[in-house]
């Protein structure tokens, strides 16, 4: 075991220097934050556009008397509960059809208020009505008081969290810290998938054969893309810390996970690592299997489907903690890295994951050893008289 | 503590390797003595390949057993053993002197260590200047030197080369020789694989001859050329007399000489019979037969014609 791992990490050495000290790299760590920066330059926009142009108004035809306390109506709900929340209204013509003011191409509004503050008509599409119908009700009542609406203050008592706030919150970061680290494999697990081709192509496996087991080439390649992976991670969790101090204000305050944070971290980064080398240890395996990068390129979809399928089950888990669906996914070797740390963020017990990591790490282990097993058989034509897929040609003598 | 060194560095006993129906090594027995250069010859297909790579461990053999300096699992003596494969195979990236120091480092050498003897040996070799030029901007001839120092950087007690001349210009052939026959020197065993008779000839002291899977001849050099028997060459002055009578009946006449094997009891008795009869002698030589004659001899014409055919072949490659 010594040995493997010595020989592992001269070649996770090799691998990691050939990959980091390219300019390639540099293209690796800058590639994701594009469209993240992208994203929120057209999220920015995307939101003007609907604050200022899309917020559904209704216009407002009735007798002047009667505009003027339904606005001023608005005005005082607005103050209350937010002009955000209530629905805008605007002066429209009066007394018109309100149809013919729907049929306008320049009409600000989608529906039209018409009639009176005790009997109001709300004109407009099904949708339309049903989206403003109860502000507009609202409105209307405020209004039929005649008088100003009375001010109450109260009193705020804030407490950090209640149980089903605390419970909803770990819930929604359980899935967040799911969808992170497989997000994550997914981008960077996959590279290892024609991480044997090259060694095939330039003849140097035959080297590398001679030398030291095959499970030392396995687990080198995996140790040194997951150093690289961890420096990716390093690097845009670096960003993402930068950016959301930038963005969120002092106020910013995430819900505490329920085994602490030092532990969440702690073991979302030893799930990442587990999720890395069990969808790893099987892509190298597939992937070693493959003559050429094009056959790696077809290997592709099917493996990326197949971490989807992964990925909903674990998903589909996560809302029911302690269910046979959830403990499957736990248990599941593939899935159990995605189901563990939904269940780090809603349950404090931490022998389940000393357990999980066990189980994992053994399979990580098992797998390794299928792929040496099945490239010793296939690619070395080592002990095998009969491939099980596919005769390979003999090679030369 | 003391260590005993094994009598052999490499011994195999009925190894069968299969690849499918078809049977690239077929039954082979053979041991390589420890401190000794051993050629595995034969023609491209001959298996000497897979014979290599299942004594190595590279791949396991179907049947039979094969230890390497007294181990049965070859890979537990890695860090003393250097293998360059037929098939030549570097990072294309890597520094040169990066390249011979990984190779070391796979072999239990400290990278450090590795990086130190490569400079050193690349200088010795006159290739001090691309040390640190990546393989991928260095020639043919100088990418295969690089792997071969590092096959040797760690300094193994056994060095495997499959097809070793391959590829190399004449001047390169004549530095490899050298090399092997220093390493030779130092008590290391190499065993390599080749199809040029003449390299064999010139470094082995043992050899085998493989064809069809199998070994034909294992034994020294001199062994195999003792097969067959000195050849004569007369030429006399006069073309016919008594002294005909004392050549041996397959005796063959071309071009005004005569050609015919050592007879059992000496060539005295045709000697005597030449000057009483007057044949006047012109010239007379004796020569051991060729290990190229002895080939043909053990392994067949049609063996022994392929092998050229494939010298040919890489030649003009």
């Amino acid at each position: 075991m010594k040995d493997i791992l010595r020989a592992a990490m001269v070649i996770a050495r090799r691998d990691f220097s050939a990959v980091i000290f390219t300019r390639t790299f540099l293209f690796f760590l800058l590639g994701p934050l594009l469209p993240i920066l992208i994203g929120m330059a057209f999220g920015g926009l995307s939101e003007k556009i609907s604050t200022d142009s899309l917020r559904p108004a209704a216009g407002l035809s009735m007798s002047p008397d009667e505009t003027a306390r339904m606005l001023a109506a608005r005005e005082a709900v607005a103050r209350r509960i937010g002009a955000d929340h209530i629905s805008a209204l605007e002066k429209a013509p009066w007394p018109v059809d309100p149809r013919s003011l729907l049929a306008h191409s320049d009409a600000g509004y989608v529906a039209v208020v018409s009639g009176s503050v005790d009997r109001p008509v709300l004109t407009g599409q099904p949708s339309d009505i049903d989206r403003l119908e109860g502000d507009v009700r609202l409105i209307a009542s405020a209004a039929k008081t005649r008088a100003v609406l009375p001010e109450v203050h109260v009193e705020r008592h804030p407490v950090a969290q209640s149980v089903s706030g605390q419970t909803q919150a770990r819930l929604t970061m359980g899935r967040a810290a799911q969808i992170l680290i497989f997000l994550l494999t997914m981008l960077l697990a996959g590279m290892v998938l024609s991480n044997m081709v090259e060694e095939k192509n330039n003849k140097v496996i035959e080297i590398l054969a001679a030398a030291v087991p095959i499970d030392a080439v396995f687990l080198g390649k995996l140790m040194a893309m997951l150093s690289m992976s961890f420096i990716g991670i390093i690097f845009w969790g670096g960003c993402a810390v930068a950016g959301l101090a930038l963005l969120a204000g002092p106020g910013f305050a995430l819900p505490t996970p329920a085994v602490g944070w030092p532990v969440f971290i702690l073991l979302a980064v030893l799930y990442f690592a587990m999720a890395y080398c069990l969808l790893g240890s099987l892509f190298l395996s597939i992937g070693a299997q493959a003559a050429t990068v094009r056959e790696v390129q077809t290997l592709n979809m099917p493996v990326t489907m197949a971490q989807m399928v992964i990925f909903f089950f674990a998903t589909y888990a996560v809302d029911h903690m302690g269910s046979a669906p959830e403990i499957a996914a736990a248990v599941f070797p593939l899935s159990s890295p995605f189901a563990m740390i939904a269940r780090a963020a809603q349950d404090g017990a931490i022998w389940p994951h000393v357990l999980a990591l066990l189980w994992q790490a053994m399979w990580v282990g098992l797998i390794i050893r299928m792929g040496v097993w099945l490239f010793r058989r296939h690619v070395l034509n080592s002990g095998a008289k009969r491939p099980l897929f596919r005769r390979r040609s003999a090679p030369r003598a | 503590m003391l260590t005993l060194q094994p009598a052999y560095a490499v011994e195999a006993h009925g190894l069968v390797k299969t690849f499918g129906d078809f049977r690239a090594v077929d039954g082979i027995d053979i041991a390589v003595p420890a401190g000794t250069i051993y050629g595995v010859l034969g023609p491209n297909g001959a298996g000497k390949t897979t014979l290599l790579r299942t004594l190595l461990g590279i791949v396991d053999p179907d049947e039979g057993e094969r230890t390497l300096l007294g181990d049965p699992q070859p890979l537990r003596q890695s860090r003393l053993i250097g293998y360059l494969p037929e098939e030549r195979g570097l990072y294309p990236s890597m520094k040169a002197f990066d390249a011979i120091a990984f190779m070391g480092a796979l072999r239990g050498l400290p990278l450090k260590v590795g990086r130190e003897r490569a400079r050193a040996m690349l200088e010795a070799h006159g290739m001090g200047a691309s040390a640190d030029k990546p393989i991928r901007q260095l020639s043919k001839g100088m990418a295969q030197t690089v792997q071969l120092f590092g096959t040797i950087v760690h300094e193994p007690r056994l060095i495997v080369l499959d097809e070793p001349f391959s590829g190399l210009d004449a001047i390169n052939q004549g530095k490899l020789e050298v090399l092997i026959r220093e390493q030779a020197r130092a008590g290391v065993t190499v065993l390599f694989s080749t199809h040029v008779i003449a390299h064999a000839e010139r470094l082995c002291e043992r050899i085998a001859i493989v064809a069809g899977g199998r070994i034909r001849f294992e034994g020294s050099v001199a062994r195999a050329r003792d097969r067959l028997r000195p050849q004569v060459t007369l030429r006399t002055r006069a073309s016919d007399g008594p002294w005909r009578r004392a050549l041996p009946p397959e005796t063959l006449a071309q071009d005004g000489n005569w050609h015919f094997a050592l007879p059992d009891g000496g060539i005295e008795p045709l000697l005597r019979a030449l000057l009483d009869s007057n044949a006047g002698i012109e010239s007379l030589s004796i020569e051991r037969p060729g290990l190229h004659d002895a080939f043909v001899a053990i392994a067949g014409e049609s063996v022994a014609r392929q092998m050229t055919e494939d010298r040919t072949r890489e030649d003009a490659a």
